[in-house]
């Protein structure tokens, strides 16, 4: 029998940038592994272009929220939120941030940095930032010892999108484009 | 009464249960380990993966309404509640056995056309935000005393926080107050399975019946198992009774009397007794908890290695709790802590003072959500253990704005400039932001933005230094709440200007159709209520409609208005142009009009303190603004806001 996955993930932005999306898109990953998930969003007034944070709990969970110091990793879309939600990680978790300039964090965290909005504009999909930072964090945190890092793999995700998605080729091609750019960064 | 489900741990007690604890049965006991309730237990998920779902918390109560022959459901929109509706119009869309899906103009009709539909026989559902349950409360306590025929479910979606409200308020308590029943979900998953048994305690009992969920509920998602369902024979048959369906007085103290009996009846229902989660712990104090509380509670025990140690006990009817749970309390426990939101309902249940802690001893705050990093102090604390805080920082996040291009955006920075020192009163919904270009003074509940602009003007009536008080309301909140408001304003000659900022739909609780879009909730055609005519026909002798992207001539109606307004009462201005986010592709309001800002700017920072638009971008190194074209949506209007015209559209300025 598999070991089940026990994961905590959250996903910082701001309203409109696509914090939702990732948030479902992580959630599916869960049950296409056969794990329980569940999660919690921001929606109403908060989404308008205010500060929105999503929480993604993989495995056997009651609540929906993570606590301060039970992170396992964030994937913070605006780096100005790393103040506020920087201390939902626990120590030895990762953190994944969308971010032009260099990020100084207190020892005993993962820190991986990319452009996302520049690589956004450089693929012509301004609003694909966020499956660039989730195609970067693959790439990245499953390279950290311990199997620490996201609990899908690529090929997952695309699968994912590849479901969600089956309306829509072309909308599939730039979103699976978003993340492999992502993925090589 | 507490159940206690069979498992090996109790065997021990008597052997011959052994035969009993089989995978596929979940057996529930009382304490002295007499069978109460068999039930075959869900299914192991197993390589499950086509029928279990990822759903939000509102997808499962819509999903569990159906699958429980919801016939009628009807709601007016509003966080956290508006997924509940949105998802009935889809299943019905799908195909789902549904009689009538519908948004209604406000929560009391809501209430009234599912209500009526459940005297008719059929099971019926209201959904909306727990302020909306104001707005219905005067159907709500009536319907209470005359009971149901069909199975009536009233969802109420609490917001502590709050996220997304105007007030913390407990719906619970309305519950309490109108002497119904109320079922408090933890999770996406249990509130489908409430939704169930909504349905049958009021039908068993002929009363209507709440389901309470939060917001953490509402927009939790889950992984739920999707089962086939037999679809229920709907009887629709309204049974004349006048003596019960137009109660006088008299038989109204009848009515009371019996809904007295279903109350004492329904306080010992062992479908819906308190559940001891941890059997194992044995302790002479214990935690109650209810709703999202009971979610987070059980993680942290475990965390804290708390679980063998404290006993934990699941309330999932709030109200009437029952009473053997309450005199079971009482007999076993010194120390019993209430984790409930938002106010202490089951707390107030249990009689003996000195052994619960809770809202009342200042265990638990008093304000707030119960965060589970709040409540993970709270039972450390309890349970005599270390709890160490985590400090945040004190960063409050950025607040929210009106989207780029937002045509509100534009009406208030004309009501600035054309009113600089009036008196501004707000309203309910995306507009209420208009706060941040300093343009609402006041935003108190759904439609007050009319009747306190009357109240102003007759406080200052007379006086030398009188304001003049522009108004503004959306369409939609207009429709809900804002008719009266103007009739009372025309009758008393209240002397103010309303802009009613009609963005054809209900934008911030996700677009859905107002009475002026002329569409179902499940997209058929509809008739439309024509705003201008139902202006005129409140007595309105000034109304005109602009498109507030033009703004100069916006700006020069509003002074208009205003001169109008002073000598001759109400004057009303209809600011028309479609949600950029809203409705479908080809009525959006988008407009083409890419603008960039001349090398020449001098950074003086109008635009962003008097039109604070996301995308005009202020660059610290460069002294001046730039446009962010990710954000920009083409609006153009930003042309009209800059005094020096260093705004322009692109291609406009010589390449220097």
């Amino acid at each position: 029998m598999k070991q089940s996955i026990q994961q905590q993930i959250l996903i910082s932005g701001v309203g409109g940038q696509g914090v939702l999306f990732i948030t479902r898109l992580l959630a599916e990953a869960a049950i296409q592994k056969g794990e329980s998930v569940i999660t919690s969003e921001t929606h109403g007034m908060a989404q308008r272009g205010g500060t929105v944070i999503s929480h993604v709990k993989v495995g056997n969970f009651s609540s929906p929220l993570i606590r301060p110091l039970a992170a396992d990793g964030l994937l913070a879309l605006k780096a100005e939120n790393l103040s506020q939600h920087g201390s939902y990680v626990k120590n030895g978790g990762w953190i994944v941030v969308n971010s032009d300039t260099d990020i100084k964090l207190p020892p005993g965290l993962s820190v991986f940095r990319a452009d996302a909005d520049s690589l956004a504009r450089k693929i012509g999909n301004m609003k694909s930032a966020n499956l660039i930072l989730l195609g970067f964090a693959l790439a990245r945190t499953q390279k950290l010892p311990g199997n620490k890092g996201l609990f899908c793999s690529i090929e997952e995700i695309r699968h994912v999108l590849k479901s969600q998605m089956a309306e829509s080729n072309k909308l599939f091609d730039d979103s699976i484009k978003a993340v492999e750019n992502g993925y090589v960064a | 009464m507490a159940l206690l489900i069979l498992t090996e741990a109790r065997v021990t007690e008597k052997p011959w249960l052994q035969l009993f604890v089989r995978p596929e049965l979940r057996i529930y006991m009382d304490a002295a380990l007499t069978f109460v309730r068999i039930q075959v237990a869900p299914k192991k998920r197993r390589n499950s993966l086509n029928i279990r779902r990822l759903m939000l918390g509102n997808e499962a109560i819509a999903q569990g309404l159906v699958d429980n022959g919801c016939s009628v459901a009807t709601s007016y929109p509003g966080t956290p509640a508006s997924e509940i509706l949105s998802t009935l119009a889809c299943l019905k869309q799908a195909g789902a056995d549904i009689i009538h899906v519908q948004w209604a103009v406000n929560e009391k009709i809501a209430f009234e056309i599912a209500y009526a539909a459940s005297m008719a026989g059929l099971r019926t559902a209201v959904s909306m935000k727990q302020v909306g349950l104001n707005v219905a409360s005067d159907s709500l306590m009536s319907a209470a005393y005359m009971g149901t025929t069909g199975g009536f479910v009233i969802i109420s979606a609490d917001d502590p926080g709050p996220h997304s409200s105007q007030t913390e308020q407990d719906s619970r308590l309305m519950a309490m107050m109108a002497k119904i029943p109320v079922l408090d979900p933890d999770s996406p998953r249990q509130a489908k399975d409430l939704a169930a048994l909504a349905f049958e305690i009021s039908e068993a009992f002929e009363i209507p019946v709440m389901l309470r969920p939060t917001t953490r509920v509402c927009h939790a998602r889950q992984d739920i198992l999707l089962k086939d369902i037999q679809p229920l024979e709907k009887k629709i048959n309204f049974q004349k009774a006048p003596e019960r369906w137009a109660a006088t007085p008299k038989f109204r103290f009848h009515l009371h009397k019996e809904l007295e009996k279903k109350l004492e009846a329904i306080s010992s229902l062992d479908k819906t007794a308190p559940i001891r989660l941890n059997d194992g712990a044995r302790a002479r104090r214990a935690v109650i908890a209810a709703g999202i509380a009971a979610g987070h509670i059980r993680d942290i025990m475990k965390e804290r290695k708390l679980w063998d140690v404290i006993p934990l006990y699941q309330v999932l009817q709030p109200y009437p709790l029952h009473q053997e749970f309450i005199s079971h309390l009482i007999e076993n426990y010194d120390e019993i802590l209430v984790l409930e939101e938002t106010s202490p309902v089951i707390e107030m249940q249990i009689a003996d003072r000195h052994r619960v802690k809770g809202r009342l001893t200042d265990s638990v705050p008093k304000a707030g959500e119960l965060l589970p990093e709040v409540i993970e102090q709270m039972v450390c604390e309890f349970a005599d253990i270390a709890y160490e805080p985590v400090h945040f920082s004190s960063f409050s996040g950025r607040r929210p704005t009106l989207c780029a291009g937002c045509p509100h955006r534009a009406s208030f920075f004309a009501i600035k400039q054309a009113v600089p020192h009036g008196i501004y009163t707000g309203d309910i919904g995306c507009y209420t932001l208009g706060l941040n270009l300093g343009a609402v003074d006041t935003v108190l509940c759904m439609g007050a933005a009319i009747s306190q602009a009357a109240g102003f003007y007759h406080a200052y009536k007379g006086q030398k230094n009188c304001p003049d008080i522009v108004a503004t309301i959306g369409d939609s909140t207009f429709f809900h709440a804002g008719i009266p408001a103007l009739i009372d304003a025309v009758v008393q000659n209240v002397s103010f200007v309303l802009l009613i900022l009609d963005n054809r739909t209900t934008a911030m609780t996700g677009n859905q159709p107002t009475p002026a879009s002329g569409i179902s909730a499940t997209g058929e055609p509809l008739e439309a209520v024509d705003i201008e005519r139902v202006v005129g026909a409140c007595g309105i002798r000034f109304c005109h409609e602009v498109d507030p992207y033009n703004l100069n001539e916006l700006i020069a109606v509003i002074r208009e208005a205003v001169q109008f307004s002073r000598k001759n009462g109400p004057a009303v201005i209809i600011s028309r142009h479609p949600c950029l986010t809203g409705g479908s592709q080809n009525n959006r309001g988008k407009r083409a009009i890419a603008v960039e800002v001349s090398d020449a700017c001098d950074g003086c920072r109008y635009c962003i303190r008097h039109f604070e638009c996301p995308a005009l971008i202020y660059n610290e190194e460069r002294k001046r603004v730039f446009i962010d074209p990710a954000l920009c949506n083409r609006c153009g209007v930003c042309i009209q806001v800059c005094p020096k015209n260093f705004i322009q559209k692109k291609g406009s300025f010589a390449v220097s």
